[in-house]
């Protein structure tokens, strides 16, 4: 069956897979975020140990015309430590929530990456000359006794291995309450933002003591809460525009320009629901767990438990695309209450042009949809397909009762092997897939 | 995979086979809802409601007190103190959070196996 991405032939393999192959995986090894940077160079992971680790990709060798770059390790450091604040009695988890890439202006390769409660500004960058000789400093680095020195000597720049070193640049601490969901980069790229559950701070990348609040949704009395901020992303082109998401299923797109506080929206997306389907569990699955702008600027993609919708900022009534993720979990919704897996935040991303998206689901499965043919495929992320160049097959659950060969039922579904975290190369047919402690990565065939 | 083409503006809907009718689809979810109802009895209508989204808000608060800790074991002398709930984190009443509560020191920082 074709693949999803453009034209007939289109399959997708497997290239490489990154992490242990433990029964046991500690938790400081689970993957909590996953993102390319805008040349799809490097990619970039969180884990919930607070720490992050680049991948590069190789120039593709001559010697290899077939074989497209790997992701190689380029450099990895520990971002975020676990911290307890003491006078609220409150453990902060080291665990980083997003890590988003700055657009590269030099050398060096800067990123924003944030836990529940503090946003750092990383600059990694690349040593690859030192300097031998200097006039007061042996080469082990003691001090010469300048006594003994008679002439001068000026140093040189020798080339030496090549080191990469990551330096927090700035620390953007003390301006959420609650917990941060989301940092989203301007594209003035002088600024950004970052959301909790009730507030929107807006930074300068320059400026570390102060953040303008824009939105706040934090009643005065807390017993009226209805509802919380669960993303926000601002507009890929017009500086001025963010939109955020909330836990009952709407999207709000702010307007700067319209005032200093976005309190008031600017554009409301929500669709109607139809009343005879509210149930206990309506709010719980329609809660919004990413929001991405398409590249374009155009339209907007959201994720709730079952679904992905894509809307058209022109409309705020209903989206414009639905896709279903996994509509044979609506069977399931009690025990998935119970486990809390209901409460599973899965996120969804674009590819380059804009024409397919992509999204994770249990069972270590992810879904792939492309707008333009209107076809859909599940694949898996696994051990067992992971011969390199290996070319994935479609995977499909079985709802009803007669299960097909190599399908599997729905009971069957391993929802402790969940895909919360996916990332598409920003111009090619590559993808990044965690799969708990597991980082994926699957291309194109190359015919 | 079908998709429904209508005579009006309405969006398409993509990805598995839609139910027959409405009616249909709500009744998988109806009836999750009764078996969740029947298994708790008291809860409450409003799943959306401030009590659930507080809880969500306070995820990682652990209202661990010495003084409280000291007084309570002072107060019970042979006694077990009373330890705090399954819900971790979510303390009320008499309960109060024990240092055998508390998550245990976490490892020393190590590198990604990731970077291995």
């Amino acid at each position: 069956m074709a693949g999803v991405g453009g034209g007939n032939d289109f399959q997708w393999c497997f290239s490489q897979v990154k992490g242990a192959i433990d029964e046991d995986v500690a938790e400081a090894d689970i993957i909590s975020t996953v993102e390319f940077n805008y040349s799809g160079d490097l990619l970039a992971t969180g884990d919930k140990g607070g720490r992050v680790v680049i991948f590069q990709r190789e120039q593709e060798s001559k010697n290899r015309p077939l074989s497209r770059g790997e992701y190689n390790v380029y450099s990895t450091f520990q971002s975020h430590e676990p911290e307890f604040d003491y006078l609220k009695s409150l453990e902060i988890e080291e665990k980083i929530n997003k890590i988003r890439w700055l657009p590269q202006q030099n050398a060096a390769h800067f990123l924003l990456s944030t836990n529940d409660k503090t946003i750092k500004l990383w600059k990694i960058s690349e040593r690859d000359k030192r300097a031998e000789g200097y006039n007061l400093k042996d080469e082990d680095g003691r001090l010469r006794d300048p006594f003994r020195i008679t002439s001068l000597r000026v140093p040189v720049l020798m080339p030496m291995d090549l080191m990469v070193e990551a330096s927090p640049r700035r620390i953007f601490a003390n301006a959420h309450t609650y917990h941060i969901n989301s940092i989203s980069v301007n594209s003035d790229h002088e600024t950004y933002l970052s959301a909790d559950d009730l507030r929107i701070n807006l930074w300068h990348l320059e400026i570390t003591d102060r953040s303008f609040n824009i939105v706040d949704i934090k009643p005065a009395n807390m017993e009226e809460l209805t509802e919380v901020i669960t993303a926000a992303e601002c507009h890929p082109h017009q500086c001025n525009v963010f939109v955020y998401s909330s836990s009952k299923g709407t999207i709000r797109l702010c307007d700067m320009r319209a005032s200093a506080l976005c309190d008031r929206h600017s554009k409301f997306f929500e669709e109607p629901e139809d009343p005879s389907s509210r149930s206990f569990f309506s709010e719980i699955i329609s809660s919004i767990s990413d929001v991405k702008f398409s590249h374009s600027g155009r339209y907007m993609m959201t994720r709730d438990y079952l679904s992905v919708k894509v809307w058209d900022l022109n409309m705020e009534n209903r989206p414009v695309e639905t896709y279903q993720v996994h509509e044979y979990l609506r069977s399931k919704l009690c025990s998935l209450y119970e486990n809390d897996c209901i409460f599973d935040k899965f996120e969804c991303c674009w590819n380059g042009s804009d024409s397919a998206i992509m999204t994770g689901s249990y069972n270590n499965f992810f879904r792939m949809f492309d707008r333009n043919t209107r076809r859909d495929i599940t694949l898996e992320a696994s051990r067992e397909n992971s011969k390199p160049r290996a070319i994935l097959k479609p995977r499909k659950v079985c709802t009803g009762g007669k299960r097909k060969k190599d399908e599997i039922s729905v009971d069957s579904l391993d929802f402790n092997k969940k895909i919360l975290h996916t990332a598409w190369h920003p111009k090619e047919n590559v993808i990044a897939v965690a799969a708990t402690n597991n980082l994926y990565i699957f291309q194109d065939k190359i015919n | 995979m079908s998709s429904e083409n209508q005579e009006s503006e309405a969006p398409l809907e993509f990805g598995e086979e839609k139910q027959d009718s409405q009616e249909k689809d709500a009744n998988p979810v109806k009836s999750e809802e009764a078996k969740l109802k029947a298994k708790y009895p008291n809860l409450g209508q409003k799943p959306g409601g401030s009590d659930f989204l507080m809880k969500r808000l306070q995820k990682g608060q652990k209202y661990f007190d010495s003084g409280d800790y000291n007084m309570a074991k002072a107060k019970m002398k042979s006694k077990q103190l009373p330890v705090a709930g399954q819900e971790k984190g979510l303390v009320t009443g008499d309960h109060i959070p024990t240092p055998q509560d508390l998550p245990q020191r976490k490892s020393s920082l190590v590198t990604s196996k990731l970077a291995g």
